[in-house]
């Protein structure tokens, strides 16, 4: 009896250190230290992206060198990307070998991704509020902003199921660039809300042409009067002006919805008459605009450099530029009474690493890089603004901004007035609900519309039945149905499923099976070896 | 009789030399519903096409995609984002003929067939560089969209206002193209060495990272487009 007693609670030890297995890989939750440990050496990752600029490459490289010098502790080693899609292909590759970089920049939209795992993602709050490390802590080197300094709207788009995972690090928004000299000589005037009756209106007269085939507005062959660069944006800004549903914050997916299907009936009604087109379908819409073959080009502010005539980066041979006037505006409204626009940019999240000082070590750069400094010097090199209050109400950006059109380069007019749109429209900046799996809905709202318009250049019907194959098709395409809604991180993986605790009873129970078959074995082998 | 004899068999061997080269020659033989070039060619953007293609390079594989420089004896097609899967990936080795179905696209002056589909067929086919030199700045260098050719003794010119001979698209890194401008007879071609297709670690690579202003190479590449001719570069030498 006592064997048999033994047995079963071998049996049951052995389940729960299996159970205890699970969930066991991941790091401890982050704790800050009290002290940051100024005698060690420590070693640091950024994983950073610039637009094919150098000037921010030489930002970065001056923002590392300033830190370095006020921590010589610390060495930032910084990786360049071009491209955000690399750095979130890179990251979760590294997740699971535990060689993420400290610091990264990322959407949050990648960010909730990264929190799958556990404990993979520092989350800030906490060091918010350390008062010698935290927002302005006393025992900071630099003049970092405090947590009201920055933006409110800003950093919320940092927060995920209601924790804090990164840092707004450059905001943009998109703007709608206008050949205004084209739409004078259609007989129209820009206002200051654009509409999109007004867009489409404007587009459709565009498309007149002799008998030639020549359009009469720009003398030339090829013209698309709008052409839209993020169409996901267009349909996410679409269905938001129109109040109606695309994802909730529990992750559910409502963008199969009625409204969706009359937006896209209207992408293909002007894709018809060739009054619209894409990035993805013919190039990028600044190109289109300086080349005189496009006259409502929407792309990010952080873009502006691009755009215009007198740009100072080009795309295309000097030989196709055409000079025109470019006005800058948000991009169209349902209700220009209640406008409503995307917000976007790079934000900082800090990974988790066993050694808590390397953490600290990280977090106090990621605040430098939020110093005035940092900010304003990069928010120059584009359309971007700084996020902290700090940086825009400072005196050296205010002069910047007021210095607009002054040159073709540092004051370019068309990059400053893509800031000043934002920072004078943040008030009307929405995000969409970020969670495991909304960067995949953000890619199925823009492919709806792409295939929607490159259906009608195939001359495919569109109908009712259309719309129902394209939501059947993108959902499935994008795993929209298998979307796990409550995946982001918790603290341990939680409890075991019934599946795997009852497939480890039962494991339990064979053991204790075979424990008392060899128990009645060597019953009988006893017996069997007693002198009969 | 014998000098006679001797004639007709001499002639009989060139009628018969004349008639293999011919055979070697001429243009492909196109399966039913398959378009010859010249069709191709002439089919509008947006419209259906059915072609058979000869793989001659591929950038990488990721996503159930990649991109493929294709030809046949006639002309060049490029495949922009071909679904496939890793395993037919691997099998589109250069040369392997495939039927292709997709659809005739322009993006930035580049001609592709996107959203296609693919069966690999019997056949093989490589294709030598066409040596496109003279037609450097002329109309005709079109009709050679995509097509693998040849600019020989071409000058290597400074990239951008700083004189480098090239530029990388991340500088720090080395993770991205590389550009670099050449010409011959005053006529300038922008050049991309596209990472995707051969990265750091290839000799063409290295040899265009080894570029220096006035350099005179020869250069070997796929006829791309972007906004304008901005070829794919697969071979750089010093010009011979």
């Amino acid at each position: 009896m006592i064997r048999k007693l033994l047995s079963l609670f071998f049996c049951l030890l052995f389940v729960l250190a299996l159970a205890g297995c699970h969930g066991s890989q991941g790091l401890d939750p982050f704790e800050a230290p009290e002290e940051f440990d100024l005698s060690k050496r420590c070693e640091i990752t950024f994983w950073a992206k610039n637009d094919t600029n150098k000037v921010q490459t030489k930002i970065y490289e001056k923002a590392i060198a300033d830190f370095e010098a006020l921590y010589p502790n610390i060495k930032v080693n910084m990786r360049l990307y071009t491209d955000y899609g690399k750095i979130y292909n890179d990251v979760i590759t590294n997740i699971s070998t535990n060689t993420t970089p400290n610091l990264c920049i990322s959407y949050p939209d990648h960010i909730a991704t990264y929190l799958t795992g556990s404990n993979v993602v520092v989350p800030l709050e906490d060091l918010f509020d350390h008062p010698k490390y935290g927002l302005g802590g006393s025992e900071v080197r630099f003049d970092a902003p405090k947590k009201e300094e920055i933006i409110p709207q800003f950093l919320r788009e940092c927060t995920i199921e209601g924790r804090t995972y990164a840092l707004p690090y450059m905001r943009s928004t998109e703007a709608c660039y206008i050949n205004k000299t084209y739409v004078e000589a259609l007989g129209y005037e820009i206002p200051e809300i654009l509409t999109w009756d007004y867009i489409w209106e404007v587009s459709e007269a565009a498309m007149q042409r002799d008998a030639d085939g020549t359009f009469l507005v720009n003398g030339q062959t090829i013209m698309i009067p709008f052409i839209y660069k993020s169409t996901d944006n267009m349909m996410i800004q679409m269905l938001r002006q129109k109040d109606a549903p695309y994802s909730n914050e529990q992750g559910e997916i409502a963008i199969f919805n009625d409204t969706t299907k009359e937006l896209l009936y209207t992408v293909a009604e002007h894709t018809k008459t060739g009054a619209f087109s894409t990035f993805k379908i013919d190039s990028y819409p600044g190109n289109f605009l300086n080349a005189g073959q496009c006259i409502f080009a929407v792309d990010s502010t952080a873009g502006a450099t691009w755009i215009g005539s007198k740009a100072p980066l080009l795309d295309i041979s000097e030989d196709k530029l055409v000079d025109f006037e470019t006005v800058v505006r948000p991009v169209p409204q349902f209700d220009p009474e209640h406008p409503k626009m995307i917000s976007q940019g790079p934000s900082i999240c800090m990974f988790n690493k066993r050694d808590p000082q390397q953490v600290l070590a990280s977090w106090l750069f990621l605040q430098y890089l939020l110093t005035n400094d940092v900010q304003i010097a990069y928010s120059e090199t584009e359309g971007y603004v700084p996020v902290t209050k700090k940086a825009q109400e400072s005196e050296e950006y205010r002069d910047y901004l007021s210095r607009c059109g002054e040159d073709t380069s540092e004051h370019y007019e068309v990059k400053i007035k893509a800031s000043e749109l934002l920072l004078s429209n943040t008030q009307y900046t929405f995000t969409t609900p970020v969670f495991n799996g909304s960067a995949s809905l953000r890619d199925a709202a823009g492919q709806m519309i792409e295939n929607t318009a490159k259906s009608v250049r195939r001359r495919q019907t569109i109908d009712d039945a259309y719309f129902e194959k394209l939501f059947t098709d993108v959902n499935a395409l994008y795993h929209l149905d298998q979307n796990d809604t409550g995946a982001i991180e918790k603290s341990s993986l939680g409890p075991l499923p019934k599946t795997a605790l009852t497939l480890l009873i039962v494991l339990g129970a064979v053991w204790v099976l075979i424990g008392v078959w060899a128990f009645f074995n060597l019953l009988r082998r006893k017996k069997a070896d007693l002198p009969h | 009789m014998k000098k006679i004899i001797a004639l007709l068999i001499v002639l009989a061997l060139c009628v018969a030399f004349a008639g293999c080269s011919k055979s070697e020659e001429k243009a492909d033989v196109k399966g039913e519903g398959v378009m010859t070039y010249a069709q191709y060619v002439a089919a509008a953007i947006d419209s259906e096409v059915v072609v058979e293609t000869y793989v001659q390079a591929k950038q990488s594989w990721w996503d159930n995609k990649a991109t493929f420089y294709t030809q046949d004896k006639d002309g060049a097609y490029f495949l922009y984002e071909m679904p496939c899967t890793e395993e037919e990936y691997n099998k589109l080795t250069k040369g392997t003929k495939i039927k292709v179905t997709g659809f005739k696209s322009e993006w930035s002056g580049e001609v592709e067939i996107t959203d296609a589909k693919f069966e690999i067929e019997e056949g093989s086919y490589t294709a030598s560089a066409f040596d496109a030199t003279s037609l450097i700045g002329s109309a005709d260098l079109d009709k050679h969209a995509n097509e693998l050719v040849a600019f020989k003794g071409m000058t290597v010119e400074a990239y951008d206002e700083s004189g480098a001979a090239f530029a990388y698209k991340n500088e720090a890194e080395k993770t991205d193209d590389l550009y670099f401008k050449a010409s011959k007879d005053g006529k300038t071609i922008d050049f991309c060495v596209e990472f995707y297709l051969t990265g750091k670690d290839t000799d063409v690579y290295k040899a265009v990272e080894g570029f220096k202003v006035g350099d005179k190479v020869d250069i070997e590449c796929f006829l791309y487009y972007y906004n304008g001719v901005n070829p794919h570069v697969v071979g750089a030498a010093a010009s011979k």
